[in-house]
């Protein structure tokens, strides 16, 4: 008919101008980057004194252990807060508390990055530094993320849970197995696919959220000695500085969002791939 | 006995550990929102969200604030959602789901939902406020946001269009309608629920948005004369309060109070739209 064929090829446009998108974005980074990448020598990313855009040195190791040290504590802190947050809600909560819970983990998985970063900054901040001055910190950073990613995982892991097929439970107490015996030895096996994918997606998120670590993170560039040094993100590195950035700096930031961009899909895709095995 | 008895004691040590990270993080939370509303309540008032802001925004309102974020809305939505229906439909109607065309698109966005807000900040500079010269505009950040919703929209409305039965589908074919007939006349309007949802879903995200919006719409807070203004968003106001501005805490609190119960209220409907639509689901 006609008209279908009309609307077929309308959205076939529309569809193809978002894949456009994709192709748009990943060249204009590249454009941008490429006379960093031709131009300076690759190396000099890893071995230059440190980073002092004014003089030419763009040693980005610093920031890049920042983004992955607060990242991999968010992680570390987060995982398995989520993870007895989805137990309790899929297992041991009465219902109508796991409902209550589950709606406030949803209301948090809504709330902006910049609105943890000023509560970060305005209360967290203050309380580290009265312990370990000076407060906008490595640890203030992981706290924060680590809030921002709990809903994040609660989410995936309560899916993963609740997928869990029924006659397993009923094959585990027909063994006369306990409550932890059954989620330990039964459940867990079971969702570890969901689980793992749902924590490399938060971790994808900490590596390249912004606003929220900008805030208390303190943004020093150094590799930190402790949870009490500030650090700077790669992120937070692109934010602070893309605004008056020219020439080569400027390309060397587009880099290091392409590496943010890079890191992100990596772990995206193992997320993906892990989901696809478990739907097999 | 004593191994049940030893798989007693460690199952309730469990469910404590349990108990007790579910009491920690209820704890913090609820002192984040105690503290939000606190310091926010002092300072909100009418006049706040009616005047414009003064000296950097220690002082007045965030009307101009909140006119640039909905002008950036506009922008954005009026931008995505043609495009990001129009691919939902082409992928869950018209093209089988293990095409290549359709594998091609599914892959892309889902790249796209991937890439961290700050990327798109960087890729909207670069293309829309120096590539294109749209400059630090209301326009240019509306674009770019309109690309980091294209995923999300792209993906809630295709599930939305793939809960329809195919019961629909195939008594419209058996009525002899054509298969645009059918799309406007039978299926669009039974995902229509579902639709909205991920519009709101959609609406959230860009108002909770900062990072892409630090270069490409700007930080100017006076009342937007037209879209190629440079216009600063809630988001960003609070971010510039708190950070560049000593003394703006206040106004911060309040503004983060309005931005966090907008973005409550569009989630609570987002998700009684969708649970509603479940529900019907269920009774039918």
């Amino acid at each position: 008919m006609q008209t279908d064929r009309v609307l077929t090829g309308i959205l076939r446009a529309g569809a193809l101008l978002a894949v456009l998108v994709m192709l748009l974005i990943f060249c204009f980074l590249l454009f941008e980057s490429w006379s960093a990448l031709t131009g300076l020598s690759i190396a000099g990313f890893l071995t230059d004194v440190s980073w002092h855009p004014l003089e030419g040195t763009y040693n980005l190791m610093p920031m890049l252990s920042g983004t992955l040290l607060a990242s991999i504590g968010a992680i570390m802190l987060g995982a398995p807060l989520g993870l007895a947050s989805a137990l309790f809600i899929v297992f041991f909560a009465p219902l109508h508390l796991a409902l209550l819970y589950r709606r406030l983990i949803e209301l948090l998985a809504g709330i902006p990055s910049v609105v943890f970063g000023f509560w970060g900054l305005t209360t967290l901040v203050p309380l580290i530094s009265e312990w370990q001055p000076p407060g906008a910190s490595l640890l203030a950073a992981v706290l924060v993320l680590t809030l921002m990613i709990l809903p994040m995982i609660t989410i995936t892991a309560c899916a993963a849970l609740t997928a869990v097929p029924e006659e397993l439970f009923r094959n585990a107490s027909a063994l006369g197995m306990s409550r932890w015996g059954t989620i330990a030895g039964v459940v867990l096996p079971a969702a570890r696919v969901g689980i793992t994918a749902g924590i490399i997606l938060a971790a994808a998120r900490a590596l390249g959220e912004t606003m929220a670590v900008l805030m208390v993170a303190g943004n020093v560039v150094q590799h930190p000695e402790s949870l009490f040094d500030p650090v700077r993100t790669l992120a937070a590195n692109i934010a602070l500085e893309v605004a008056y950035a020219m020439g080569d700096h400027r390309s060397v930031l587009f880099v290091s969002g392409l590496l943010l961009m890079l890191l992100v899909m990596v772990l995206s895709a193992m997320a993906g791939l892990l989901e696809e095995r478990q739907q097999v | 006995m004593l191994l049940r008895a030893k798989q007693q004691i460690r199952d309730g040590v469990i469910q404590g550990l349990i108990y007790l990270a579910v009491l920690l993080v209820s704890l913090v939370f609820f002192w984040m929102l105690f503290d939000l509303a606190h310091g926010g309540a002092a300072h909100l008032s009418w006049q706040f969200l009616t005047e414009s802001p003064i000296d950097a925004g220690r002082a007045g309102g965030i009307a101009s604030i909140l006119v640039s974020t909905a002008l950036i809305l506009l922008v954005a939505l009026t931008a995505s959602v043609p495009l990001a229906w129009a691919t939902a439909v082409l992928l869950a109607e018209f093209v089988p789901a293990e095409s290549a065309f359709g594998k091609i698109v599914r892959f892309s966005l889902y790249v796209l939902a991937g890439v961290p807000s700050i990327v798109f900040g960087l890729f909207g500079n670069a293309f829309f406020s120096i590539y294109l010269e749209l400059g630090f505009s209301i326009l240019s950040g509306g674009l770019t946001l309109a690309c980091m919703l294209l995923p999300i929209l792209t993906s809630t409305a295709e599930a939305g269009l793939r809960a329809v039965p195919d019961t629909y589908r195939s008594s419209a074919a058996a009525l002899g309608l054509s298969r645009t007939v059918a799309l406007t006349h039978l299926i669009l309007p039974a995902a229509a629920p579902t639709l909205a949802a991920g519009l709101l879903i959609g609406i959230g995200r860009a108002l909770a948005e900062t990072a892409a919006l630090l270069f490409t719409s700007g930080y100017v807070d006076r009342m937007p004369g037209s879209l190629l203004d440079s216009g600063r968003a809630l988001a960003l106001h609070i971010f510039d309060l708190s950070m560049n501005v000593p003394g703006g805490d206040n106004p911060a609190y309040a503004s983060a109070l309005v931005l966090v119960s907008l973005l409550l209220c569009i989630n609570i409907l987002a998700m009684k739209l969708a649970y509603g639509l479940q529900r019907k689901k269920i009774m039918t």
